[in-house]
């Protein structure tokens, strides 16, 4: 039982937990933009699954797992275009749409991954470690935060340039318009649609690469990779109250305590059943999150609402 | 649709979430958006080498070339049909319900401890009694985030989709020590339930059980509840315009609570007999929740919405659907594309059907001289 109290796990634990995060954050980042623009992508999940296999595929047939990262980067950025198109062009129900969307990936991912591959063969995740000399040198807290791949820190860097992003810039300020009052912001000039556009494809750029992130990290492929994963990041939008930093804390929230508790199966410390109950917690966490964050902070007001010059 | 007076049809297209209603006035645009799904299956056998029109026939004969196939593919629908009734009562209230795959496993979790609690109750008692059970349990998972929705604000689409993981865990919590089957093999799985909860097969020399019978009855009290009661038009009043319901004494919290729970009393009956009409006639939670509700919670939005959200189309719908899934596995042994072609063709169908709203509107007010031009609001 005690076992599991030592520095070296507890620091382990710890950085898995970071690690387990970053699918999370990329994902939920893109998706807030997109709802901050008043669109909400239920398809995370089958962009994720699109983005994940795009990825495993090409890093198992070059070799390169940056190749297939960019792969399943330019792959979410094709689905954004997609998505874009039904629910800003052809003014589709959003979250119906979303559902279509993933059905979509899921079966298409599976379908390709029988066809083209078969059997799940292991994939070399990314190893460009670009702090790892550090780790040697400062202990325990060097592992935690050196020991990383350059995507974690893209990830977490991603949450400044977000923010930055969202509040600092034209292009934030836009977002925001079109996603409380699209009919002001069009009569000011800002074109509604082109905003949008640009946060969906932003998002499921975003929810591709998040995919391909968890590819790279488990290191293999199999039917419905995901586990529901795009789903709660579109939760941790709503628990971080539509802000990056707070977007960051859930995917924290929730890779710690999935690593934690993996940790502790593994330790023998937990029984499988008692795992199951504690990976429960977050999302019992995230609706009680969203019974408090729905009484004081309101979501964008022209969320899942298409744009009619009419309206 | 079924015969409706001009008033029902007026109180219909005039709904918000109407807006999904308006491709189904008339049949071209379904036919449309499973046509445009089939092109693009077709061009995805062509991708890996298959001929289409081969594959198209083995899928069709797989599902309805004779009286083991029909079978097959009613078998495979009961779930979508049960799933897709609910849907319909949710979505005409005005609430989107994305939780039936935590409906169907809860419900499948209480009529299983039913079962599990009762192995000696006869069977023509036991067999209603664990229908219930799932009926309560699915009810029950569905209510909370109804009443969420309706005194705190939750957005219910994200309640249901965390009340979805809750439930997986749950059933995996359930099946990891508690329920699981006792020997060596520690299978997520419990022993096989009693027989007097097993669904008779009905007679026909086919492996169709009475869920078929259940399913259908259960669209018709929908049918019934929606457009026949007073319960029902408070639904689809609250679904049609909340502030005016409210205004008119109506308590709109209520029925919201009262539409989730009756759409996940649906899903949770279909968890029921995806256990007791199973060839194990047990609760199988290995291979994860996925794996047990074979989808049927979101393939159940796409029957609905395919049904035009009514209960008694949407047993139709989900017989085509259930005769893709049936015919997949055909298509599959035929020429070697994997059957999850036609999950990925369902998720088509939903983006082509929805996403078709705009057009269908354009010819709607084409074809009848731009009179609607009210209903833009």
């Amino acid at each position: 039982m005690n076992d599991f109290f030592t520095v070296a796990i507890i620091t382990a634990t710890l950085a898995s937990g970071i690690r387990l995060a970053v699918p999370f954050l990329l994902a939920a980042l893109g998706e807030a933009v997109g709802q901050r623009a008043g669109v909400l992508n239920l398809g995370v999940e089958g962009v994720m699954l699109i983005g994940a296999f795009a990825a495993y595929y090409t890093a198992l047939e070059s070799g390169s797992a940056a190749f297939g990262l960019l792969m399943g980067l330019v792959t979410g950025m094709v689905m954004g275009l997609i998505y874009a198109f039904i629910t800003v062009v052809m003014h589709a129900e959003q979250g119906i749409s979303g559902i279509g969307i993933y059905l979509f990936g899921l079966g298409f991912t599976d379908l390709l991954f029988q066809k083209q591959v078969g059997t799940p063969k292991p994939i070399s995740g990314l190893q460009t470690k670009p702090f790892d000399w550090l780790a040697d040198d400062t202990g325990r807290a060097g592992e935690l935060l050196f020991s990383h791949t350059v995507l974690t820190y893209v990830a977490f860097l991603l949450v400044p340039v977000f923010y930055w992003l969202i509040t600092r810039t034209t292009f934030g300020l836009n977002v925001r318009a079109v996603g409380e009052n699209p009919q002001a912001a069009d009569t000011l000039g800002v074109s509604v649609n082109g905003i949008r556009t640009a946060a969906i494809v932003i998002g499921n750029t975003m929810a591709g690469l998040a995919g391909a992130a968890l590819a790279l990290e488990i290191g293999i492929f199999q039917q419905n990779l995901t586990a529901g994963r795009g789903f709660i990041a579109i939760a941790l939008v709503y628990f971080g109250a539509w802000r990056p930093v707070g977007v960051m804390a859930g995917s924290l929230l929730f890779g710690i305590v999935s690593s934690t508790v993996l940790q502790l199966q593994v330790q023998d410390v937990i029984s499988g059943s008692v795992a199951s109950i504690a990976n429960m917690a977050p999302a019992v966490l995230t609706v009680i999150v969203l019974v408090v964050v729905s009484r004081r902070i309101g979501q964008p007001a022209a969320l899942t609402r298409p744009f009619t010059r009419d309206g | 649709m079924l015969k409706m007076t001009d008033n029902q049809q007026r109180f219909i297209s005039g709904f918000d979430i109407g807006r999904l209603l308006r491709p189904f006035a008339g049949l071209a645009v379904p036919a449309g958006a499973v046509i445009a799904a089939l092109v693009v299956g077709a061009i995805l056998l062509g991708v890996f080498g298959a001929n289409p029109l081969t594959g198209y026939r083995e899928l069709f004969t797989g599902a309805f070339g004779g009286p083991d196939e029909l079978a097959a593919t009613a078998l495979k629908s009961i779930p979508l049909m049960l799933v897709g009734v609910g849907i319909c009562i949710a979505f005409r209230t005005g609430v989107i319900n994305i939780g039936g795959e935590g409906q169907i496993i809860m419900g499948a979790i209480l009529a299983t401890l039913v079962a599990l609690a009762l192995p000696d109750v006869p069977r023509p008692i036991l067999v209603p009694l664990v229908m219930i059970a799932g009926g309560v349990g699915g009810g029950i998972w569905g209510a909370i985030p109804g009443a969420l929705k309706a005194y705190s604000g939750v957005n219910e689409i994200l309640s249901t989709i965390m009340m979805n993981i809750i439930a997986g865990f749950f059933m995996s919590f359930l099946l990891e020590d508690w329920l699981i089957e006792p020997g060596a093999i520690r299978i997520q799985q419990t022993k096989r339930l009693t027989q007097n909860a097993d669904l008779p097969i009905l007679p026909g020399g086919t492996r169709l059980h009475l869920g078929i019978v259940v399913a259908l009855i259960v669209a018709i009290l929908a049918y019934l509840l929606l457009f026949r009661s007073s319960l029902g038009m408070r639904l689809r009043a609250v679904g049609h315009n909340p502030h005016a319901s409210r205004a008119s004494g109506m308590k709109v919290e209520m029925s919201i609570t009262q539409a989730l729970a009756f759409s996940g009393a649906c899903a949770g009956i279909a968890g029921a007999v995806l256990v007791f009409g199973s060839e194990s006639h047990r609760l199988i939670g290995e291979g994860g929740p996925l794996a047990f509700t074979q989808s049927a919670g979101f393939n159940g939005i796409v029957t609905a919405l395919f049904g035009g959200l009514h209960p008694l189309f949407t047993v139709l719908s989900s017989y085509l659907f259930g005769g893709m899934l049936a015919g997949g596995i055909s298509l599959q042994r035929a020429v070697q594309v994997p059957q999850a072609l036609v999950i990925a063709l369902n998720g088509v169908v939903v983006v082509f059907v929805v996403g078709s709203l705009k057009l269908r509107t354009r010819v709607q007010r084409w074809a009848e001289g731009d009179i609607q031009m009210e209903d833009r609001a």
